[in-house]
């Protein structure tokens, strides 16, 4: 891929990485994984503020990275915006500075024009003479924002924008970056541990785990379909199980508890084993004492173990007959109220084909 | 009052503070934020003045600065003059001796400075001469206040070594300290009184520059 960013790398040392992944002009990749996973690491490799020991870093057709060329270009050449977790911003120095110190690339006397443009663009028209510390969190992650853009980048690198701000604030810093990026032709790589924050900005979203990408596609994707049933566990699916397929007549069926559930999709050999998962929304609890007519599709009967009610949805999690592991899904609280879900109670639910996805066998880990 | 051993202690604390700032700043930069082999080793060697007995640290300079050493001679043969007991010679001992209080606290004030704030200046397009004019040194400045005014002060007050390597030579190696006690010696206690008071206030005037400048430096924050 000659345009966009194009990423491969190998390291053993000081943290392992095994990184490969791309990322078009104008998409928004989040980089997904827990605390210790390399995210941030990749981040700086691609910043130049660290050299892996192999590998390639290409942006628009350059090299930035070659290690098998020996070619590492300083940060200073590399035209990238960093917006780092901290901010980092220069404490000595107005907002207005701060952001026209990275406009070295233009004359002199357009920066102040230029930083005034940059500052009014993330709503701090106004505030520029306020030194960092004068600020609010929100209103210094703007700064960090208009100073990272200021370079005319190449490339756009959020590492954990949103992690030191309030809730609120965070709302509203992520509905900016998802207007801002719309008018951004430059491939953006967001570093996270909030699924969710990826599921909202992220076109496509990599799963990196110990250094290593594990799976790259649209959040959807990945979290309805993962790989394998690790990525499974680290995006926090929790409707994970192991099964066997079985053929029954003519077609693959997926053996669980005793129950034979139908699969919409499914590679392998009857008596394979394998683990499989279901989002929560592919769990559908039955109505009681009226049946309707989508229940006859994979129905398992079981009893309720617990239910938490959280706001208008009630999280229930169901023992299945046969035992193991309970099923988790949610329902508006009033339908559990009006099904009398109450710890003990025994309920239906069906398990959508469409749903299930099934991933290699893998054991659990401990 | 022995005004030309004031001069000359003012003229050697200017030099020594001039020539030993950026060499701070040279040296204090890696010792703040690389990690390499032999930095205790290298932070214990800038901190030794600091403990030495100035009588010890002065015969060491004394046969570093003597005629039988490549130093001594190198200077001979450019200037025809001996490097001990000359200004030249003395500035030396004074750059070395003041090591320590130019160096740590230069340090601890790159120290204090995030590595991120630092990345982020590269990150903005600046070279790496450029973030530390207008990133590094000017968020270190508290540090480099107290460094000049540590040596400034030092510098004026040092009596052990400048003995030991300058002897007391009028207008060449007579610091005010030595006049000072050149007056005791021979019983002028005015002109002794008279020195000391105004190495009071010199010394007093530097230690409440350095509490001003720091607390304003602070408040620009």
């Amino acid at each position: 891929m000659a345009e966009g960013l194009s990423i491969r790398l190998r390291q053993q040392a000081p943290i392992p990485l095994e990184a490969e992944l791309a990322c078009a002009p104008g998409e928004l990749l989040a980089l997904v994984g827990p605390s210790g996973s390399g995210k941030s690491t990749l981040l700086r490799c691609i910043a130049g503020l660290h050299a892996a020991a192999e590998g390639a870093i290409r942006c628009d057709g350059e090299t930035w990275f070659d290690a098998a060329a020996a070619v590492n270009r300083p940060v200073q050449a590399r035209r990238i915006g960093f917006v780092f977790q901290s901010y980092a911003l220069f404490p000595h120095l107005s907002a207005l500075d701060n952001v026209a110190a990275a406009l070295g690339h233009l004359p002199e006397g357009e920066r102040r024009a230029r930083a005034h443009e940059l500052l009014a663009r993330v709503h701090l028209d106004g505030l520029e003479a306020r030194k960092p510390a004068a600020l609010s969190g929100g209103q210094q992650q703007r700064i960090a924002v208009a100073r990272a853009l200021a370079r005319e980048p190449a490339v756009l690198l959020l590492d954990e924008p949103f992690s030191a701000v309030d809730q609120v604030t965070r709302r509203k810093l992520q509905q900016e970056l998802a207007r801002l990026r719309a008018h951004l032709a430059i491939p953006m790589l967001l570093v996270t541990h909030d699924l969710d924050e990826a599921r909202m900005l992220a076109d496509r979203m990599v799963i990196l785990h110990r250094g290593r990408t594990l799976q790259t596609g649209t959040p959807d994707e990945v979290m309805t379909r993962p790989r394998s049933a690790s990525i499974a566990r680290l995006v926090g699916l929790q409707n994970l199980f192991e099964g066997t397929l079985v053929e029954e007549g003519g077609a693959l069926r997926l053996a669980w508890l005793g129950h034979k559930l139908d699969v919409a999709r499914s590679e392998g050999q009857p008596g394979e084993r394998v683990s499989w998962v279901i989002p929560s929304e592919g769990v559908l609890l039955h109505r009681r004492e009226r049946p309707s007519r989508g229940e006859a599709e994979n129905p398992v009967p079981g009893v309720v173990q617990d239910c938490v009610r959280l706001g208008p949805f009630t999280q229930i999690r169901l023992v299945p007959d046969g035992g193991g592991e309970p099923l988790a899904f949610s329902v508006p609280t009033h339908v559990a109220e009006r099904n009398g879900i109450i710890p003990g109670a025994p309920a239906r639910v069906t398990l959508l084909a469409e749903s299930i996805h099934l991933m290699p066998w893998e054991p659990r880990p401990e | 009052m022995d005004w030309s051993a004031l001069a000359l202690s003012l003229q050697l604390a200017l030099a020594t503070t001039l020539i030993l700032l950026p060499l701070a700043v040279l040296i204090a930069r890696p010792l703040a934020w690389r990690r390499f082999r032999g930095k205790s080793l290298a932070e214990a060697l800038v901190a030794l003045p600091l403990v030495l007995p100035p009588t010890v640290l002065g015969f060491y300079l004394l046969v570093a600065l003597g005629d039988a050493s490549a130093l001594g001679r190198f200077y001979q043969s450019l200037t025809g003059r001996q490097l001990v007991f000359s200004f030249d010679g003395l500035l030396l001992a004074s750059i070395v001796f003041n090591l320590p209080f130019a160096v740590q606290p230069v340090q601890r004030a790159f120290d204090a400075i995030p590595r991120e704030v630092r990345e982020a200046a590269w990150c903005c397009g600046m070279t790496r001469w450029q973030a530390l004019w207008k990133v590094e040194l000017p968020l270190a400045w508290p540090g480099l206040v107290a460094a000049v005014v540590l040596t400034f002060a030092h510098t004026l007050g040092e009596f052990g070594v400048v003995l030991m390597v300058g002897g007391n030579i009028a207008n060449e190696t007579r610091t005010v300290a030595i006049a000072i006690y050149d007056r005791v010696q021979a019983f002028d206690d005015r002109g002794a009184a008279l020195m000391s008071a105004t190495l009071v206030a010199i010394s007093f005037a530097s230690i409440a520059l350095i509490n001003w400048l720091g607390r304003k430096a602070d408040h620009r924050g």
